[in-house]
């Protein structure tokens, strides 16, 4: 079958000789994929970031597919049901899932007791082949994939895997008030949703801040959030202080992670020494843009050992942090509502439909920003397949 | 920067901002407010807590999955989980040093810094097996050049060029240590 191949840092190849998938424990499903997105923290693993990011191994955590085999225990799911498949895979029966922390299962990643499992993201997310394929074996198959409203745009059904519950979980874990000024750190995909649902907890503002021009007008539209270049800073935490009455923003979101940019310090010590994993300036910048006794919801993934942040200033600022994977599963009622019933439409921030055989490109593109990109979707070549 | 945005700003408006938002502009917001949630300030609990953590790892398990591969586990937990991924084992030099790696718990550089020596050499051995398989890696193709040169020309020829320029110049340089030594002898 076609599915994308990791050579190394920087080199994807769009492989069509690589094996289907096969059934290898009596919860599993075979899935046909008909969409499959590429996702920022996928950028981490092409980046080279991510530690137990091996050689051969296909990328994906994003992608609604058709059900063309299931295991011998697979009770709900049918051959044929066309499913949104969530990041997380989640056993259903660990005490993480049984309180409904199912980015945190504890029977679906054996490398790593840091993280879940998730698709397509390393050993570090138990080794997965993801959905930037023509097929993908989905475990604990009964729990987690969701079967595609009728009615609901596949595109929205595929952002639902990821992109929108994290976007959400941003905003939900940032404890918002009625009335609160958010500060959004970072105009991806995420850092939308984040903003444009930080709305719907009541916000007063909504700021949104990156580097990107076309990202930032785009927020605008999208999020209806005010949004600043901090190219034309001195010292972002002196705008927010300022911008908030001296006082500091109630709620700032890093939905950014360890692929920042804006500091050289960060930038020499963690993407070219790779002495803590990645650029961690959001993070930075968030922290110290609260106010006293504020919430900092981070979303955007960094990677392990460890990052440069101003713990002092969390203590001594009683911030609370807030932050975790996003638990997909339990927010997908939620946010099919609110999709079915036209208060978001959150497919408005794919810009580029390619073909899985161009998956090169579109790594490339996400990565460098070309073309103005926010999110790429990925077509395989037998999405289409009756 | 002299004319740096935060000096060009108004102060003192966050309130009037804010306050201004929420009598004329969110009733065009979709949503906006519609899961406040006056609780969530700051331990709204997105886990719902039922216990189920005192059980430790005493559950109900799923089967496990048949372990035909080699699967590293963290020393963190006591044995492999009930699924996990079956994409590429760890195989030669880079799996050894992974083997390794999985030796130390999670909390250590030793892990990790580990895991990332193996990744750079899985990378060569990524190519060794190509030439084995009779694939010429094609960086063209492979590394998103195709879309550089269409979305991104100049910086793509600019970067083309200094690379070229930094090659030539440090065979020339190779080059005339050598004739420099040879003239010495």
């Amino acid at each position: 079958m076609l599915a994308m191949n990791f050579r190394g840092p920087f080199q994807v190849r769009a492989d069509r000789n690589r094996p289907e998938p096969e059934i290898k424990h009596p919860f599993d499903a075979i899935v046909r994929v008909t969409r499959s997105l590429v996702c920022g923290s996928d950028l981490h693993l092409y980046h080279g970031m991510v530690p137990d990011t091996r050689v051969g191994m296909t990328f994906g955590h994003e992608f609604t597919g058709v059900v063309e085999a299931v295991g011998s225990g697979v009770k709900k799911l049918k051959v044929g049901d066309h499913v949104l498949v969530p990041f997380n895979i989640a056993c259903g029966s660990c005490p993480h899932c049984k309180q409904e922390l199912y980015g945190n299962c504890h029977e679906s990643n054996p490398e790593a007791t840091a993280a879940g499992g998730f698709f397509g993201y390393a050993h570090i997310a138990g080794g997965y082949d993801g959905g930037q394929a023509e097929y993908v074996r989905v475990p604990y198959a009964d729990v987690s994939p969701t079967k595609i409203p009728e009615g609901m745009d596949i595109e929205n059904a595929v952002l639902l895997t990821d992109v929108v519950p994290t976007g959400y979980q941003a905003a939900e874990q940032g404890g918002i008030q009625k009335g609160d000024t958010v500060v959004v750190f970072g105009a991806g995909p995420v850092g939308l949703m984040a903003a444009r649902f930080a709305w719907f907890f009541g916000a007063g503002r909504v700021i949104v801040i990156d580097h990107l021009d076309y990202r930032l007008e785009f927020a605008r539209k999208f999020a209806f959030a005010e949004a600043y270049n901090f190219k034309e800073m001195n010292d972002p935490v002196v705008f927010v202080k300022k911008t908030t009455d001296y006082f500091g923003a109630d709620v700032c979101i890093d939905a950014v992670g360890c692929d920042a940019t804006g500091s050289t310090l960060q930038n020499i010590t963690g993407k070219a020494l790779l002495l803590q994993a990645g650029n961690a300036t959001a993070l930075h910048w968030a922290i110290n843009s609260l106010k006293k006794g504020g919430i900092l919801s981070i979303i955007g993934v960094y990677g392990p050992p460890w990052n440069l942040a101003p713990i002092g200033s969390l203590m001594n600022k009683g911030i609370t942090v807030r932050t975790n994977q996003a638990s997909v599963k339990r927010l997908l009622p939620k946010l099919i509502d609110h999709i079915m019933s036209g208060r978001i439409n959150p497919k408005e921030i794919i810009t580029h439909r390619l073909p899985l055989e161009e998956v090169p490109d579109a790594y490339r593109m996400f990565s460098k920003k070309l073309d103005n990109m926010i999110k790429p979707v990925l077509i395989p070549p037998r999405a289409n397949m009756a | 920067m002299k004319n740096a945005l935060e000096n060009r700003i108004e102060e003192f408006q966050d309130r009037v901002i804010a306050n201004r938002n929420m009598a004329e502009r969110t009733k065009d917001i979709p949503g906006w407010g519609m899961d406040a949630d006056p609780e969530n300030d700051p331990t709204y609990p997105m886990k719902h807590s039922n216990g189920a953590d005192h059980q430790r790892l005493d559950y109900e398990k799923a089967p496990q999955q048949p372990i035909d591969i080699e699967i590293f586990h963290s020393i963190e937990r006591p044995s492999v989980t009930r699924v996990f991924g079956t994409s590429t084992p760890p195989s030669g030099l880079s799996g050894a040093i992974r083997r390794h790696a999985y030796k130390y718990s999670e909390a250590t550089a030793a892990h990790w810094m580990t895991l990332i020596l193996a990744d750079r050499i899985d990378v060569i051995q990524g190519k060794l097996n190509d030439f084995k398989e009779g694939i010429i890696p094609n960086p063209w193709i492979e590394r998103g050049w195709k879309a550089e040169w269409k979305y991104n020309r100049p910086a793509f020829i600019r970067n083309a060029a200094i690379t070229a320029l930094l090659i030539t110049g440090g065979i020339l340089l190779l080059k005339s240590k050598k004739r420099s030594k040879h003239f010495l002898q």
